[in-house]
């Protein structure tokens, strides 16, 4: 599918000018990708059970509009979200252990990779359940404005998500009440196997949000300062006017849908294609270009977070597995629960 | 004390709760500016203004999914649904997160969420109106389900479920909110997991929950005329299902009846007649009976609808011939 670009009205906010911004979304892109290549790899080991959903090939799309938020603000996150949750701060050993279904994990195992959530972190869980977290979302970002706060709500899903009712339901009250939402569509041209233009009606989700008077912006997903720059304005409209919006990012998974999938579906050429415009060497080369980084920096950088990763799966390997005995624990809050 | 309708009983307990806890607000289909389907709310959007009453659109998974959100969040929401039979849109809000976020997030995070809701039939509303499925709720793990059939349980139950950290299935029925009884001032709490000995009796126990307590209760008297003591255990806590009062009462009577408004199949009496058979095989004379709804849609048809559902009469019936006496 060819990607319309449809321009943003952005001014380049100084913070992308910013050499240490630009290394910190370059890393993070770079981590996320390498703790998800692990991902596989343990997965293939079967260290990790159950279904495993990769997010690479989006980085972009994800650090750029996660590395937008407060540390206060909130981000509610789909059953593909390792590296949502990464890039909000959760530390690589709580999410690898989680996948191993460690107690040490962020929902003590169990949750596992499609569960990953931090009250800490904010970050508000993962949803296997599709168009699920939106109307949660909403809640969230009613109790911002009932008690008063600026914080904002980060609401993401996949294209496939926005054919479901929930989705219209939400962001039907999100305009109607004013809440400070940003919805965040990733769009990988894919519902698991069936293309957006086979699911749905309208394939440039961003107009979707038209019907609900709601501000629509589509961007390039394996752009990282092209997703950052909107994010910024979005977020800003969100904390600032309580006006929310829907964010499309045109992105791409290089791997199958989950770890099951045999990816018979889309074309090798397709793939190769979109692996060309990858979006950590995009900003590699850009990085290059404005000397900021050199290979050997790069090189070094790659060392550093593969170590991160790779000291996660010690950690998560060395972890203890959840007490048998406490097999109920959790079912129910009990009086003065945190 | 103060004799009210179930409807005032509930609506005291809303008020109550609101002005105790800044935190508490109620969201559902036209409970505010209308004053509520059934008439609970009313007044409290006058009294507490359009933020902690919210009118919702007629959108049921956004109102028990934003529920659940604000739950999450800070707040203690209480979502009215205007029918139990309306929640079937909103049962992946209610069974897939409410019920399991806490759990599949290690604990993390709480979901201190009411949602009200009646259920019942009776009023010739047929097919999509009219049905019981509290049973449904009391399956699933993660979820606390009561079915007062008083007022003064009502409010009680309501109130202790607004200060309850969990998800609250409270189920509430359209036939009983213009019951009176007398309901305690202030600060009245009833516990969401203990199940109560309504009427004392030793020939024959009838457990029973909301609409169907009342009926227990009918038929108990109208045995008294019999000479046959019934003692009626009243079935308010669904889950955790209280099952000391009815296993205690079977061990002094040796006979049970199970009374509800929904369906048996699969059904609360099942349940009790299960755990029954568990704990107190041995002080069993008969077979647990089962009173609940014909196994079909609920008709429209007046007369129809009157054999439909259960009523004072079948347990009359069927407490009589559990005891040899028709």
């Amino acid at each position: 599918m060819k990607v319309e670009q449809r321009p943003a009205e952005s001014k380049s906010p100084a913070t992308l000018s910013d050499k240490a911004t630009l290394l910190k979304l370059h890393r993070e892109m770079l981590l996320v990708r390498r703790f998800e290549e692990k991902t596989a790899e343990m997965y293939q080991a079967a260290k990790i059970g159950g279904f495993c959903h990769l997010n690479i090939g989006e980085e972009a799309t994800i650090v750029g509009t996660i590395s937008s938020l407060r540390p206060d603000d909130y981000v509610y996150s789909t059953y593909r979200e390792h590296g949502h949750a990464i890039a909000k701060g959760i530390e690589p050993n709580a999410v690898m252990a989680e996948l191993f279904g460690k107690e040490t994990g962020t929902s003590h195992g169990r949750g596992g990779s499609m569960h990953l959530f931090s009250q800490e972190h904010r970050f508000y869980g993962g949803y296997a359940i599709v168009g699920q977290a939106l109307p949660i979302a909403c809640g969230t970002g009613y109790s911002i404005t009932y008690r008063e706060r600026d914080e904002v709500v980060m609401s993401i899903f996949g294209d496939g998500a926005t054919n479901i009712g929930a989705f219209h339901e939400s962001l039907n009250v999100a305009k109607l009440w004013h809440l400070p939402i940003v919805f965040v569509c990733v769009n990988n041209l894919y519902g698991m196997g069936t293309a957006v233009n086979r699911a749905s009606a309208v394939t440039e989700i961003w107009k979707k949000a038209c019907a609900y008077n709601m501000t629509g912006e589509r961007v390039d997903g394996m752009d990282v300062l092209a997703v950052r720059r909107i994010t910024d304005q979005l977020v800003e409209q969100a904390r600032a006017k309580h006006e929310p919006s829907l964010l499309e990012c045109v992105t791409y998974r290089y791997r199958g849908h989950s770890m099951s999938d045999p990816d018979t579906y889309r074309g090798k050429d397709e793939i190769k294609e979109w692996q060309g415009r990858d979006p950590i060497l995009t900003l590699g080369d850009h990085l290059k270009q404005q000397k900021l980084l050199t290979d050997q920096e790069i090189q070094k950088i790659d060392e550093e977070v593969t170590a991160e990763v790779e000291a996660a799966v010690k950690f998560a390997e060395e972890s203890p597995e959840p007490d048998p005995k406490e097999l109920f624990r959790d079912v129910y809050a009990e009086a003065g629960a945190a | 004390m103060p004799v009210l309708t179930m409807r005032d009983a509930l609506n005291q307990a809303l008020r109550e709760e609101m002005k105790r806890d800044e935190s508490v607000f109620l969201l559902g289909e036209d409970i505010g500016l209308y004053d509520g389907s059934f008439k609970v709310t009313r007044g409290l959007m006058k009294e507490f203004g359009e933020k902690r009453v919210l009118d919702t659109p007629i959108a049921e998974e956004i109102i028990v999914g934003a529920a659940i959100g604000a739950a999450m969040s800070g707040l203690r929401p209480v979502a009215e649904m205007m029918t139990v039979n309306f929640i079937m849109v909103a049962m992946d809000q209610v069974v897939n997160a409410a019920a399991h976020i806490r759990y599949m997030f290690g604990g993390g995070t709480k979901v201190p969420l009411v949602i009200r809701t009646p259920g019942g039939g009776g009023h010739q509303l047929g097919a999509q109106h009219s049905h019981s499925h509290e049973n449904w709720f009391a399956h699933v793990p993660g979820l606390k389900v009561v079915a007062p059939g008083t007022p003064a349980d009502a409010k009680g139950m309501l109130k202790s479920a607004i200060r309850d950290d969990n998800p609250v299935m409270f189920i509430e029925n359209e036939g009983t909110y213009a019951v009176k009884g007398e309901v305690p001032d202030g600060e009245h709490l009833v516990p969401l997991d203990k199940n109560d000995v309504k009427r004392q009796g030793d020939d024959i126990t009838i457990c029973a929950h909301s609409r169907m307590l009342i009926v227990a209760m009918d038929a108990a008297t109208e045995l008294e005329k019999e000479g046959i003591s019934a003692e009626v255990v009243d079935m308010r806590a669904l889950r955790p299902l209280d099952m000391m009062p009815v296993i205690e009462s079977v061990k002094k009577t040796s006979r049970l009846i199970t009374v509800e408004e929904g369906w048996r199949s699969y059904g609360v009496g099942a349940e009790i007649a299960s755990r029954v058979y568990e704990e107190a095989f041995d002080y069993l004379d008969a077979p647990v009976a089962r009173i609940g709804a014909a196994e079909v849609p609920a008709p429209y048809n007046k007369r129809l609808e009157k054999i439909a559902f259960p009523g004072k009469a079948d347990v009359v019936v069927t407490a009589k011939a559990l005891l040899g006496k028709n």
